[in-house]
């Protein structure tokens, strides 16, 4: 598939907009102003930029722990997501969630989730609806290697085969699962053998190259579209820095030297090489897009900064909806 | 002597743990991330290096296959400790914990014996939202067949984990995440701690505060303040939720007249709730005011610091309730 260059600069920018939300978070919880856990997904975002770059608005994605780039993807607003962050109340969950519940329904975002392996059941859940409601949305899961390994999964992934669901299972490949490498949790080196076993076609792609992906991604969606069912991508993709937190080299579990070598081939620098090898962009052009996005990140920085956290009568507020249903 | 040597409690869990496996070649562990790297919170650091791959289990993310696996190893022979990360994830796993290891024994009439440990880490305190801050031993301790231990201090865990170990039924351990880097004095031989015994921590004579895991040493901290205010606490760490050491508990309550019960968990339906009802059913000539409760708030835990710090009782709250317990006349 031939991209245009429209569409490769959308790609692109999605993926400068992850990483610097993501950096500028990882130097604010290094300097201690953001609570909680922190998973990264620098290095990852070729995955969520292909894909979501595939989707419409009005299409949904469930996500993982490391769920900003999702958000991010999909459209996510930096000051609420910085606010939310920090915990203050004006932050997309009202300081409720945090980096690990970080969601955004209007986008189709619904959530990232603290339980590995819980999202996908959720997006076949919204993949029913969608089918049901039969305009033609779609549904992607997005979940880790190690999530494959959960029961949810399973029953997820057999589920949207059984009932002909338009969704997408979208794999983050990152060989790890916390500070465990794949090799001793599965006996399979590709995720995507899992596949053929629920009834579903499935693709290996590149997770470092964003056209790739989405390549692979457009085909997938509008195979959900137009009613073919569900199919798999397993994007091979690194996480630069460690699990959780901001440490990237001298961790015990992986080589710094596997590190670096992943760092070369970087989805955003590579592509930017491409861009400009092809004709399509000049070095200027990036300086600008990076400059750009960098503004609205410091503005997010104050937003978040400035606004007020919480106060301690929000707590038992939106426990339950006080609306009824049904009409 | 070795009896100053000082321990924290992830350390106190990590000495039973390994001391049992050195005891007992049928002694094993299973969970994410507890080989090589020794746990995420690096309660089983060292064991894999020590007992090797064979005996230290890095499992898949699997949590009812783990729980599964503690469940048919122990049935068949082996003593399985099989590690929860946090407490949270129990409800991945709660087929396996509250249908098979709680009720097999029963279910084929006696025929089968269950010595396995579940361990997990619960409680909240660090920011880490509404599905890894839970305290959720209401769920367990509700259940027939299982034992369910809680501990306060790292004397306590390293003989309540050995006596988990050794226990012939299906325990669950349930370490506190804020109390991990507690450290006190702990001996260097092995010891247990009756599971179903609870522990004076301290004595006194006008008010008795019940009180487990993390919210026992916040009981302690207000019970220093009262004493300024010249109120004489008397402080029950039962230790083991199931069985309760009711006993301990009621004769307290006969004497000083007053009870307030704390728990970190939402207060609805919690372990306070069966402990004051105990009381009043027990004791209830002997009150002077009606035995209150603290506890968390009916929601989620809040992820904002700003949430989170109201939300958690603590030291202040429960001197509080302290105070309006003694205010009835
Ligand atoms: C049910 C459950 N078990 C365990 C965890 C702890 N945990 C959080 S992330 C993670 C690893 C997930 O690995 P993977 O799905 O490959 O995603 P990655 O972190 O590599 O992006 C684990 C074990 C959890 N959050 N939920
Ligand atoms: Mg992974």
């Amino acid at each position: 598939m031939d991209f245009s260059s429209a569409k490769q600069f959308d790609l692109h920018r999605r993926m400068v907009r992850i990483r610097l939300f993501e950096e500028a978070a990882g130097r604010l919880a290094e300097a201690n102003k953001l609570p909680g856990f922190l998973h990264l997904y620098v290095g990852e975002e070729a995955v969520a930029s292909g894909v979501c770059g595939a989707l419409n608005d009005d299409d949904h994605i469930t996500s993982t722990h490391r769920g900003h780039g999702h958000l991010v993807a999909k459209g996510g607003d930096f000051n609420r997501m910085m606010a939310e962050l920090m915990g203050k109340s004006t932050g997309y969950c009202k300081g409720k969630g945090g980096s690990m519940h970080i969601s955004d329904t209007s986008l189709g975002m619904l959530g990232a989730n603290g339980i590995v392996g819980a999202g996908s059941p959720i997006a076949v859940g919204a993949a029913f609806a969608n089918k049901y409601r039969g305009k033609g949305q779609v549904a992607v899961a997005f979940f880790g290697d190690g999530s494959t390994n959960i029961g949810a999964f399973h029953e997820a992934a057999n589920m949207a085969c059984a009932l002909h669901l338009p969704i997408v299972f979208a794999c983050e490949n990152n060989e790890y699962g916390e500070f465990t490498p794949r090799d001793k949790t599965m006996a399979i080196t590709d995720v995507v053998d899992r596949a053929a076993g629920y009834g579903m076609p499935g693709v290996i792609v590149d997770g470092m190259d964003v056209i790739a992906v989405h390549e692979a991604a457009v085909e997938a969606v509008e195979r959900a579209r137009q009613g073919g069912g569900p199919s798999m991508i397993e994007a091979k993709t690194y996480r630069f820095y460690n699990h959780h937190g901001v440490q990237n080299l001298g961790l015990k579990y992986r080589s710094d030297e596997e590190v670096a070598v992943w760092k070369l081939r970087d989805p955003i620098f590579t592509f930017e090489d491409r861009m400009i090898e092809n004709g399509v962009a000049t070095r200027a052009n990036f300086d600008d897009i990076w400059a750009e996005l960098r503004a609205d990140i410091d503005t997010a920085i104050q937003f978040a900064e400035d606004s007020p956290y919480p106060t301690p009568d929000q707590i038992t507020v939106n426990v339950y909806t006080s609306m009824t249903g049904a009409n | 002597m070795s009896d100053d040597r000082k321990l924290t409690y992830a350390q106190a869990f990590n000495e039973a743990v390994s001391q049992m496996m050195e005891a007992d070649p049928d002694v094993f562990c299973a969970g994410e991330d507890i080989g090589a790297f020794g746990g995420v919170f690096g309660t089983f650091a060292g064991l894999q290096a020590k007992f090797g791959e064979r005996r230290v289990v890095d499992t898949p993310i699997s949590e009812q296959a783990i729980v599964g696996l503690g469940v048919g190893a122990s049935v068949t022979g082996l003593r399985p400790i099989v590690d929860l990360m946090f407490m949270d994830f129990i409800c991945v796993a709660f087929d396996q914990i509250v249908n098979q290891a709680a009720k097999l024994k029963y279910m084929f009439g006696g025929d089968a014996t269950l010595p396995m440990t579940i361990t997990t880490a619960g409680g909240g305190g660090l920011s880490a939202a509404a599905q890894h801050s839970q305290s959720l031993e209401a769920l367990l301790c509700h259940i027939p067949g299982l034992k369910v231990v809680m501990p306060s201090n790292p004397y306590d865990m390293k003989g309540l984990m050995i006596s988990c170990i050794k226990e012939n039924n299906p325990t669950v351990m349930i370490k506190h995440k804020r109390l991990l880097g507690m450290s006190a004095p702990v001996p260097t031989e092995a010891y247990g701690i009756p599971l179903g015994k609870g522990n004076i921590i301290r004595p006194g004579k006008d008010v008795t505060i019940v009180a487990y895991a993390r919210m026992a040493n916040e009981a302690i901290s207000a019970a220093k303040e009262l004493a300024e205010e010249g109120i004489d606490c008397e402080i029950i760490d039962p230790r083991t939720l199931q069985p309760l050491d009711t006993d301990l508990i009621i004769d307290s309550a006969k004497k000083t007249n007053r009870v307030v019960v704390a728990q970190e968990a939402v207060r609805f339906g919690g372990l306070g709730a069966e402990i004051a009802s105990q009381i009043q059913e027990l004791a209830f000539d002997y009150l002077d005011a009606p035995v209150s409760r603290i506890g968390a708030p009916f929601s989620p835990v809040p992820f904002s610091p700003a949430l989170e710090s109201h939300y958690i009782p603590d030291a202040k709250s429960i001197a509080k309730g302290v105070r309006d317990v003694m205010a009835r006349r």
